[in-house]
């Protein structure tokens, strides 16, 4: 039944003593036994206080950084560097500002099919650049664009490579409420449409709500860990700006919110009974009733 | 109504050309006490002495003598005596030669400096303390190993516009985005194509700026070198006619050369223009 992309399986990440764990005390453990499978066409969203690690496993998944400890499959295979399988949108949407819009997204195009002649190459671009709106802009550069046309490029790069996954850093954090907005409906079309599998980080509770399928919640560092995996009891077909009518938005907001609030600090000190890294417990909220309903698995 | 920054600027210019041409003009008009004197004494001592004129050229020898080399740019009449052109495009060519040199050596080197942190700090050392020493102390170094004056003026050339475009080259790869790199490391660009694609394109203003900063140099250079080695050259020129007391052309010679700098300069900094990337 599932059919993981990515399974993350017991990976660690220290600073300080390098290579040398038995060297002494002076490294610092960000995060450790972190256990998570992504399966394909899912959407999972990440939320923990800020320098808990959530950008460092991004790095870690993208092949960009390894871990102290343990491994990352991807579709069963050992990940071993960056990778044309995973796109990453990087949260300071990182264009060449010495390239247009349309040199950016051919130049990731021409780097995934390396032997496309030229025509092919600039057909795939421009249509990843009209799939987020930006169509007749392609020959403007980086820095003629508004922060939120720079992140429709990021995301026009990253979905002109088909990847199998996207790996995406808190990629509308830097924008206007708007802007966010009519981003976040555009992505979720986008990923939708596409079966896309996403794995992104985000501060917003409001956003990882309307956009993701599971939401996994980290604990505050050092020594962070998964504290639990909450799964999004909307409908599927949700819109934006119809969250709040559905009892349900509340319900799973309150719950995410009381965890950033206390239980990411407390978890630390006091681990729930039976909790196991390996299968972080498992979170299914029914609006039905007034408070959450705690299902372990 | 005003006129345009740029016109006021020129009008001042203009002014101040003026005013100078006229002082130097007045300054060299007057005639000096003069002496009695043999004939023959008076040929050795010159005009100053036997009619009081002033041996400093007024801006009007000056003009008509660069009438004269625009004329004729390029007549020959044997080792002392060439045209200005001739002479300029001796310069222009060592320094063209030697230049082009250090840009083939200092670039590639200066990547392999960016990129590697040991190099780096392994070659740290030898270019703290070469990069100080004056171009022209190599001269003797260079004569007594190349045996070739011309050659050895290149290579003084060579070697005073290494250096600034080294350390700028080796800056700017060390220093291009991380964020850039990830970008190429994602979509497994290799490494070739990533330094040409990624890492050139993002360093090209750091390392136009230190090429700029070389022509600059290696102009200067070519001067003094060409003094100390003879034969041909703009800076030998300049030694020549000072010999010849003509200080009419060595003022033209001034001129000439400041305007060359210049344009290699202008050319310098056009591409750095092209170069550069608004962020
Ligand atoms: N090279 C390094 N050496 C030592 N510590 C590091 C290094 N890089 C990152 N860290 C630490 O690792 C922790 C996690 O960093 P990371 O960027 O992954 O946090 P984050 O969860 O993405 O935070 P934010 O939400 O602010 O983006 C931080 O506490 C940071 O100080
Ligand atoms: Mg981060």
């Amino acid at each position: 039944m599932t059919d993981p992309v990515i399974s993350i399986e017991g990976i660690a990440k220290r600073y300080g003593a390098k290579g040398h764990p038995a060297s002494g005390g002076a490294s610092t453990t960000i995060f450790e036994n972190l256990w998570l499978k992504v399966n394909r066409g899912e959407f999972v969203c990440v939320i923990g206080h800020s320098g808990c690690g959530k950008t460092t496993i991004l790095n870690i998944l993208a092949g960009l950084d390894r871990p102290s400890e343990g491994v990352v499959l991807v579709e069963g295979r050992e990940l071993a560097g960056p990778g044309l399988d995973r796109a990453v949108i990087f949260q300071g949407h990182a264009l060449l500002p010495w390239r247009t819009v349309l040199g950016n997204v051919a130049y990731a195009v021409s780097s995934r099919w390396r032997r496309a002649p030229k025509a092919e190459v600039e057909e795939r671009a421009r249509r990843a650049i009209a799939a987020v709106g930006l169509a007749g802009a392609e020959h403007k550069r980086p820095a003629e664009l508004s922060g939120g046309m720079k992140q429709r490029v990021g995301i026009a790069r990253a979905l002109a490579i088909e990847p199998k996954m996207l790996l995406m850093d808190e990629p509308f954090s830097a924008l206007d409420a708007l802007t966010r907005g009519t981003l976040q409906e555009e992505a979720r079309r986008i990923c939708r449409d596409t079966g896309q599998t996403v794995y992104m980080i985000t501060h917003d509770v409001d956003e990882a709500i309307y956009l993701a399928d599971r939401i996994v919640l980290m604990t505050n560092g050092p020594g962070a860990r998964i504290a639990e995996i909450v799964i999004n009891p909307l409908a599927a077909d949700r819109s934006r700006s119809g969250l709040h009518h559905d009892p349900a938005y509340y319900s799973l907001r309150n719950h995410l919110m009381d965890f950033l609030v206390a239980r990411s600090s407390a978890f630390r000190e006091a681990p729930p009974d039976g909790y196991d890294p390996r299968h972080p417990p498992i979170v299914t909220l029914h609006h039905s009733q007034s408070g959450a309903l705690r299902a372990m698995t | 109504m005003h006129a345009s920054l740029g016109a006021r600027a020129l009008a001042v210019s203009l002014l101040v050309l003026a005013l100078f041409l006229a002082a130097w003009h007045v300054a060299t008009q007057g005639t000096g006490p003069t002496q009695v004197m043999d004939p023959e004494y008076a040929k050795l001592m010159g005009a100053t002495a036997t009619t009081g004129k002033s041996a400093m050229p007024g801006p009007l020898d000056v003009g008509a003598t660069i009438w004269q080399h625009l004329k004729r740019p390029f007549y020959d009449n044997g080792p002392n005596d060439k045209g200005l052109g001739i002479q300029l495009a001796y310069s222009i060519g060592r320094v063209a030669l030697g230049y082009l040199l250090a840009v083939v050596v200092a670039i590639p080197l200066g990547f392999l400096i960016g990129m590697s942190p040991l190099m780096s700090r392994a070659l740290d050392p030898f270019i703290q303390i070469l990069k100080p020493v004056s171009p022209l102390a190599w001269m003797p170094l260079a004569l007594y190993t190349i045996k070739d004056s011309g050659l050895s003026a290149i290579f003084v050339i060579f070697i005073c516009s290494l250096w600034p475009m080294l350390v700028n080259t080796a800056f700017g790869v060390a220093s291009v985005r991380s964020e850039w790199l990830n970008v190429a490391r994602t979509l497994e660009v290799g490494p070739l194509r990533r330094a040409f694609t990624v890492i050139l394109p993002a360093a090209a203003p750091t390392i136009v700026t230190g090429m700029r900063i070389s022509v600059g140099i290696a102009w200067l250079v070519i001067v003094a070198a060409e003094m100390l080695v003879g034969g041909t050259g703009i800076g030998y020129f300049v030694w020549n006619e000072w010999n010849n007391l003509s200080i009419t052309n060595v003022i033209v010679a001034i001129l000439v050369i400041g305007v060359v700098g210049m344009i290699l300069d202008q050319a310098l900094a056009r591409l750095g223009r092209l170069v550069t990337f608004p962020e």
